[in-house]
């Protein structure tokens, strides 16, 4: 756990770059610091790892004054990943990894085998183990970043803006690696954007900032979007905030209509209006329609009309439902379970009305 | 080449002679232009000062200095000691200022990173800052040596010049022969010292090579 109590940054210029900052990040959870430059939320995440000294105030990490340690032990026990990776162009992508370890005072041989073991686990291929930095991608080497940080295992990492630098493509896929390294791993993260939609998807909490390094709110990133605390809030979580904070309401709850199906190869029923192709295993292909086909037409792959988004039953949420339904041609939002079978359908309606339920109560509000 | 062919042994004791008048300043002016460059580096004052310094010593010129040092150091006018001292203050004057440069030409990202990751002040400066300057300091060493092998024929006025002395008694005795492979023999050399540190630095970098290997996709 790591507590910012009354922690003012001020430069020598006299900006204040943090005002006042008192904040606890849960462990094991990602906190996010969202906001626009100049709000101090980088310099927050620096004071962590001391690259930047506290002005006033004091941080702790389970408890324990940050100021109490040794600036480079207490770094060596905290993962650092930065915009561009940072990685040094004179090591190989293995050295790379190695480096806290090594500074730890691991032998070599270990080291490097912790090293190759990590490049599996961020999904990088072991014949870039001898290459050198400036012969991968951005995104081959935000990933030799991320392993770097893991390489000792610290239960704290510090994130800064690690993803800004890729493009968007690559940056949705490291952001849900990230996820998926986190749900096995249960680190301490603090992670810095100045993406909101970011910050969202990745932050178990999220921190806005404001100009001026004040916090602005302090929520789960679903309350964050249905209650902004004031306008500047609103106004930078932007945008359909209404549309994305559906994407924290499960659909679980969701009533299943009947769907009409027919599995490929089959013959189409008479009087057929919109039925879903399906496979052996009932997993989705696609849309046809009845109307101006014969009665007893074997479906085919030229036939099909193809279909909009899928979303899961127990995993998914209000928005992927929502959005199932309304990019179906047939209106029918078409739900699967964990294995990808037809479970259902989803209308609109459904998913409006399921929300209109859930609506808090303005009396208990 | 009746000269040349008659005197190979001398052309020989000179060539050796030139070499490690010319290369152990060279060595002698790294050693101490690290350190300098290091702490030139470290403030704004400290970098104008060293860089002014050695500025200043490398506009004095080597025969006065050569004549200046012996009093200043309590040598004998003959001493070779006074040419390798001379030299090693050309070469510390050409490469502090080289040294500071490169350095500075680190990227600040990768020195902030190294710190994050828990280097302390020295061993960063060795692990990281030092080996990433090698391509600039490198080009550096290339300028003082060349410069210093043939600052060392100045040194046979006094008596200690290598190949130098090849003019000089090629001069007296009116051998062009002499003096002509007096020439050649110096250009040669740096050459040959020339392409070696080019080797060196290649060797110290194998980073800074273009890629051989095909890329793979993300």
């Amino acid at each position: 756990m790591i507590e910012f109590r009354g922690v003012t940054k001020r430069f020598p210029d006299g900006t204040i770059a943090v005002d006042n900052l008192d904040l606890t990040l849960d462990a094991g959870k990602i906190t996010v610091f969202v906001g626009p430059s100049g709000c101090g939320k980088t310099t927050s995440l620096r004071m962590v790892n001391r690259m930047i000294e506290i002005t006033e105030g004091t941080i702790t990490i389970d408890g324990h004054d940050i100021m109490a340690a040794d600036a480079a032990d207490l770094r060596r026990g905290i993962g650092y990943v930065i915009q561009q990776a940072g990685l040094f162009p004179h090591r190989t992508i293995l050295d790379n990894i190695a480096t806290v370890p090594l500074l730890l005072g691991w032998s070599k041989a270990k080291a490097r085998q912790r090293a190759a073991e990590l490049m599996e686990v961020v999904g990088l291929a072991p014949e870039m183990s001898r290459r050198y930095p400036g012969q991968l991608s951005g995104g081959q080497q935000q990933r030799v970043g991320v392993a770097r940080a893991l390489a000792a295992d610290p239960p704290i990492l510090l994130m800064d803006e690690p993803f800004s630098a890729v493009d968007p493509v690559v940056r949705e896929n490291l952001q849900d690696e990230l996820l998926r390294l986190q749900a096995d791993l249960g680190k301490t993260i603090l992670f810095v954007t100045h993406d909101i939609d970011e910050a969202v998807k990745l932050g178990d909490k999220v921190a806005v900032f404001r100009t001026g390094g004040l916090l602005a709110q302090y929520d789960e990133p679903g309350r964050l979007l249905a209650r902004p605390a004031d306008d500047f809030v609103d106004g930078f979580v932007g945008r359909d905030r209404g549309y994305r904070g559906l994407g924290f309401l499960s659909s679980a709850a969701l009533p299943l209509g009947e769907l009409p199906t027919v599995t490929l190869g089959d013959s189409l029923p008479d009087g057929a209006g919109w039925v879903l192709v399906v496979d052996g295993a009932r997993q989705p292909l696609g849309w046809i329609h009845g109307s101006g086909r014969d009665g007893g037409l074997a479906v085919e792959h030229e036939h099909l009309i193809p279909g909009g988004s899928l979303y899961e039953v127990e995993s998914g949420s209000l928005r992927s439902a929502l959005d199932a339904a309304l990019s179906s041609p047939s209106g029918q939002g078409v739900a699967v379970d964990g294995n990808g079978s037809v479970a259902g359908s989803v209308r609109a309606d459904d998913v409006l009305r399921a929300l209109e339920d859930a609506r808090p109560d303005p009396a208990a509000a | 080449m009746t000269w040349v062919l008659g005197n190979l042994e001398l052309i020989w004791d000179l060539t050796l002679e030139h070499l490690v008048f010319a290369l152990v300043p060279v060595v002698l002016g790294v050693v101490l232009s690290l350190p300098l460059g290091w702490l030139a580096n470290r403030t704004g004052i400290g970098r104008t000062f060293t860089i002014n310094v050695a500025g200043l010593l490398y506009t004095v010129p080597s025969l006065a200095l050569f004549v200046i040092l012996p009093p200043l150091l309590g040598t004998q006018i003959l001493d070779p000691i006074n040419v390798i001292v001379a030299l090693t203050v050309y070469t510390v004057a050409l490469l502090v200022r080289t040294v500071a440069d490169a350095l500075s030409a680190v990227p600040a990202v990768v020195v902030n990173a190294a710190t994050a990751m828990g280097y302390r002040p020295v061993r960063r400066f060795l692990a990281v800052e030092l080996p990433l300057a090698v391509p600039v300091v490198v080009a550096g060493i290339r300028v003082a040596a060349v410069s210093s092998i043939s600052l060392v024929t100045v040194g046979s006025v006094i008596g200690f010049g290598g190949l130098g002395k090849m003019f000089t008694d090629g001069f007296q005795r009116s051998i062009p022969q002499e003096i002509i492979a007096g020439i050649v023999l110096v250009l040669v050399m740096a050459l040959v010292v020339d392409g070696a540190l080019v080797g060196i630095g290649r060797l110290l970098t194998p980073w800074s090579r273009p890629v051989s290997t095909a890329r793979s996709a993300a």
